[in-house]
């Protein structure tokens, strides 16, 4: 899988979800993908459809409405397939953590690669985030 | 005679030479449309790391789907474009043919557009199938005034109705779009292949905003990357048609390779142009656009060509 993990290094079309966010992350995401930061220099395309995609990006708290989705839209998804969690609320559950609709565990409805921590992260830490990522694939 | 013309159809005019030139002139969009937006745009083998990326994903044969159709469609439509590409290039470079070929090639464009619609409406996904209906309204629009301009190329070559002929005539008394009727026909055409390519301001078959990419929403992997080259060889397929119809072919001599790639540059800039610079329509002013503005004026080319203008 070496050759072709470098290969998919050079071309990450990537599909955006939330996970019962505040929407911050997102928008910070939309901030990613304009083009001051140009994303596709890199080779990396947002994508509409998780037949098409290589990175799921989820965002937020998965609460207990949105968890059964995001399983399927992960099932939904062909292989090989990362998961790519941006912000601190996948990471800790920030300030909801105590929330009552939270899920328990969020790695049981998502195997998640990498957590880009910050609330929300700036588009330099997702894209530093993309490159560590990208580290990984090229071994 | 037959190893040629499986030369012809696999390497030179054909599969190898449309895909890489398809690929890397979709390097050329990527590149243009982010110097439009102020970006750097992506590196000239990003196209093929997609394509080459996608070949390696797993293949999902969506369950409600007709299986054998949903993989089908994206070879199918493939194996149209070899097929096209062959022809049209077979007439340009080798100045060979047969008769009748260009209504045999415009069989084949129905066909692939027939291809994506079976496909998409194949997925059984409700998107999918507003874009299969959207692609069949497109395909109803632009074709009327597609095989007008075809006509009008016929006409001016004296009733010649093969691909080689026509380019013969132009190589020997000028090429057409010197020529009233032909420069109409020529815009025409360049609108027309805007809208077969569904590039926006008529990609509303593959709207990715709103309908998440219509007839491909459910396809990954192979078929996918297939349906991805498809669409870059629609970019060799289409400029190099328009240049045989209407702007003097290709001659081998001297200057003759460096004007037809200036003509096929300038074709598929002014198409990035028309791209970047208008937002995408909807269906009913597409098909209003196709039937009161762009029927009559091939109409009028049609009739200026019988007259001689």
């Amino acid at each position: 899988m070496g050759w072709y993990n470098k290969r998919l290094a050079k071309s990450i079309w990537v599909f955006h979800m939330s996970g019962s966010p505040c929407n911050n992350c997102d928008i910070e995401i939309l901030d990613l993908l304009t083009p001051r930061y140009d994303l596709e220099r890199l080779g990396i395309k947002l994508v509409g459809s998780i037949r098409h995609a290589d990175v799921l990006l989820v965002t937020g708290i998965f609460n207990q409405k949105v968890a059964p989705k995001l399983k399927r839209i992960y099932e939904q998804a062909p292989k090989p397939i990362f998961v790519v969690a941006i912000g601190t609320c996948p990471a800790s559950g920030c300030c909801f953590k105590d929330s009552y609709n939270a899920v328990a565990k969020r790695e049981d409805i998502l195997p998640i690669d990498l957590y880009i921590p910050g609330c929300p992260p700036k588009p330099e830490a997702m894209i530093e985030g993309v490159a560590k990522l990208v580290e990984v694939l090229n071994g | 005679m037959s190893l040629q013309m499986v030369f012809y159809l696999l390497v030179f005019p054909g599969l190898l030479f449309t895909a890489v030139l398809g690929l890397s002139i979709g390097w050329l969009d990527r590149k243009l449309s982010a110097r439009f937006q102020y970006r750097v745009g992506p590196p000239f083998l990003q196209n093929f790391y997609d394509f080459i990326k996608l070949l390696g994903k797993e293949t999902i044969v969506v369950r409600d789907s007709v299986h054998s159709l949903f993989i089908a469609a994206p070879f199918v439509a493939f194996a149209m474009l070899v097929c096209i590409s062959t022809l049209i290039g077979v007439a340009l470079f080798y100045k060979q043919g047969f008769l009748g070929d260009l209504f045999v090639l415009m069989y084949l464009l129905m066909i692939y557009s027939i291809a994506l619609i079976l496909g998409g409406s194949a997925t059984g996904n409700v998107y999918s199938s507003l874009g299969a209906g959207r692609e069949i309204k497109m395909l109803l629009a632009d074709e009327l005034a597609f095989i007008l301009i075809c006509l009008v190329a016929i006409v001016k070559a004296g009733y010649e109705i093969g691909l080689a002929e026509i380019a013969a005539v132009q190589q020997a008394r000028g090429a057409f779009i010197a020529s009233p009727s032909g420069i109409i026909a020529f815009l025409i055409g360049l609108i027309c292949i805007q809208a077969k390519m569904a590039l926006p301001p008529f990609n509303i078959a593959e709207a990715e905003t709103e309908i998440v990419e219509g007839p491909l929403m459910e396809y990954s992997g192979p078929p996918l990357a297939f349906w991805y080259l498809n669409h870059f060889m629609m970019f060799t397929i289409y400029p190099f048609l328009l240049i045989l119809l209407f702007w003097g072919g290709f001659s081998a001599n001297g200057l003759g390779i460096l004007w037809f790639s200036l003509k096929y540059l300038l074709i598929v800039v002014v198409m990035i142009i028309l791209k970047n610079t208008n937002p995408r329509v909807r269906i009913d002013s597409a098909l209003r656009f196709f039937w009161r503005i762009a029927f009559p004026i091939s109409f009028i080319a049609l009739v200026l060509a019988v007259l001689g203008v």
